[in-house]
């Protein structure tokens, strides 16, 4: 009994097929990965996905525009304001509507601020698989400040269906803009402590320089997007390249590493928060500067009235009720939009047919699109790296499985 | 850097036409947007030229799917969307193939960007769609044994069957009943 199971065990030695998640805590969700093992080193590797399916697409056939936008949210969930920001501009771009200046640099502000979030919590949570607690204290500490900011402006913390077709739910106001203010300017010391604390650390070197690495055409022919793809050396940037909102009318640089390591994705993502910092103290004076404009758009076909109105005047209350029950609707077009959302290239592809609900919308989530990366980066890896590559290339399965 | 939409849209229609022919049926500026209407037969030849030819350089696909026309009661019924985008150029561009429901086949276009791979899935998944030479063309986000396409427009948002979850001592426990969705949908919205 004892010989055949030796031998059973050495025959299998060659290739050995081994199942990772669907709960397994460092896949960043409910991600399952095969993966096929010689000895200690990866051979193969297939993600599988799909249990966080939501079916938001069907879904998006059956509400109307504004009913849509809290489904947003739960797509990455760690950054929700930029979901809420690439569906209502799709819509927008159907409509054929401008939004104010002001509400430009709101969303912005509020853009940046979901990119530092997210960024810090990919820091901690992929520093602590690392095996370094610390970062992911500090990183959450900060986090928490930010989530208090959402919390201000919009009344939640985590899924904030802030952003309205044509608009915000809730305008900005001085004392917000004071808190956020507050918060930029006790920002950057704690990232200047966590590079202290990492970029020179001997073991958190070790565990990413020269893993998972991709060329930067591979990396192009995979359509990866985000850190991954600047991490390669390619210098794309939705907000540089084709600009959207204010990011033209602020003064920021592309992070680009060209080693298309681990490390060069997590030197991408730092650069970057400081860059958003960056962008979120220029904003937030283009802010103030606009602070007496109105934030919406002048249209109560798409926009609701404010709720004060709508105990008074009969007008107004006739457009929230036709909102509220039917919603607008939006001539035949046919549009794709996207923006660089944390994660990378965040699409969504609308088709129209006239009515209150969208014909068709099509998501297009960076997350799902980077993973095809896994296969390639983890080849010839060992099994311990594939944590790290999982961790440097941020998926979030929401956004994965929609 | 704004792309003079008209320049490219008389650059691609000629150069098109040109080695396609009659297969480029239709290209439209719409929104700030260039729609490319082609035949599905030649679609791996007209990516790899829109991928390789120095004046448009459509190196990057950001997006696949298809749409279902069947509620707009349009023949052929599928179409597969293409969004291409190119790096150097910064300038996009959607293309759009027909497929008829009789035969929902079209070429894979992994052989030009590996990013097909899993997006193709999806739609295959979704709609159904068959992607010819696509390596390893299985669901992806449904269940292996998932019967239907639920992105079809003739699949009911609730699903059309339904599984009971009651006690082990129900006779009829676990097993699939035909039944109405769970979620009540009007007809209209079908």
């Amino acid at each position: 009994m004892t010989k055949r199971v030796v031998e059973q065990t050495w025959s299998n030695l060659e290739a050995m097929t081994i199942n990772m998640g669907p709960q397994h805590p460092s896949t960043h969700g409910v991600l399952r990965i095969v993966l096929e093992l010689d000895g200690e080193v990866v051979t193969g590797i297939k993600p599988m996905v799909g249990y966080l399916h939501r079916a938001k697409e069907k879904h998006a056939e059956f509400k109307t525009y504004h009913q849509f936008i809290p489904y947003t949210d739960r797509m990455d969930y760690l950054s929700p304001m930029s979901n809420n920001t690439a569906y209502v501009m799709t819509v927008e771009k159907a409509l054929g509507i401008e939004i104010t200046p002001r509400c430009k640099y709101l969303r912005t502000l509020l853009c940046e601020l979901a990119r530092i979030s997210s960024h810090l919590l990919w820091l901690g949570t992929g520093a602590l698989e690392l095996g370094a607690m610390t970062i992911f204290m500090w990183g959450f500490t900060e986090r928490e400040k930010i989530y208090d900011i959402f919390e201000f402006i919009s009344g939640a913390r985590f899924t904030v269906s802030y952003m309205r077709v044509g608009g915000v739910c809730r305008a900005d106001y001085p004392e917000w803009r004071r808190r956020v203010r507050e918060f930029l300017d006790g920002f950057l010391p704690v990232i200047d402590e966590i590079e202290a604390m990492l970029n020179e650390n001997e073991i958190f070197i070790q565990r990413l320089k020269h893993i998972g690495t991709v060329s930067g055409p591979d990396a192009i022919s995979l359509g990866l997007t985000g850190a991954s793809l600047r991490g390669s050396g390619i210098d794309w940037d939705i907000r540089k390249d084709t600009p959207y909102l204010a990011y033209e009318e602020v003064d920021w640089e592309v992070a680009v590493e060209t080693a298309g390591d681990c490390l060069a994705r997590y030197f991408v993502r730092m650069k970057e928060i400081r860059e958003s910092h960056k962008i979120c103290r220029q904003v937030l004076d283009l802010l103030e500067r606009h602070a007496d404009e109105p934030v919406n758009i002048d249209n109560p076909k798409i926009i609701f009235p404010p709720k004060d109105n709508v105990k008074k005047s009969m007008e107004d209350l006739i457009h929230h009720f036709l909102l509220a029950s039917e919603g607008f609707k939006v001539p035949p077009a046919e549009v794709y939009h996207s923006i660089e959302a944390p994660k990378g290239e965040l699409g969504f592809y609308l088709k129209t047919d006239g009515g209150p609900r969208a014909y068709r919308l099509g998501i297009r989530s960076p997350s799902f699109i980077n993973l095809q990366g896994l296969e390639s980066m983890c080849q010839g890896m060992l099994l311990a790296d594939v944590v790290a590559i999982i961790a440097s290339l941020d998926p979030v399965l929401g956004e994965v499985d929609r | 850097m704004a792309v003079d939409l008209d320049k490219l849209q008389q650059l691609l229609l000629n150069k098109l036409r040109e080695r396609f022919g009659d297969a480029i049926i239709d290209l439209t500026a719409d929104r700030g947007e260039l729609t490319l209407v082609v035949d599905r037969k030649p679609i791996v030849a007209v990516m790899t030229m829109l991928r390789d030819d120095p004046d448009f350089q459509f190196n990057f696909l950001s997006y696949l799917t298809a749409v279902d026309y069947l509620a707009l009661g349009r023949t052929p019924r599928y179409d597969v969307v293409y969004q291409l985008y190119s790096i150097p150029k910064t300038h996009r561009l959607r293309v759009r193939a027909a497929v008829p429901e009789d035969d929902p086949t079209i070429d894979s276009v992994f052989p030009v960007w590996r990013t097909a791979n899993f997006i193709e899935r999806e739609a295959y998944d979704m709609f159904g769609i068959l992607f010819q030479g696509h390596p390893d063309l299985r669901r992806i986000l449904m269940p292996d044994d998932w019967e239907g396409h639920p992105l079809r427009k003739d699949f009911p948002l609730g699903g059309v069957k339904s599984f009971y979850f009651k006690r082990s001592s129900d006779p009829h426990a676990g097993e699939p009943k035909d039944l109405v969705p769970r979620i009540r949908v009007q007809e209209s919205d079908i």
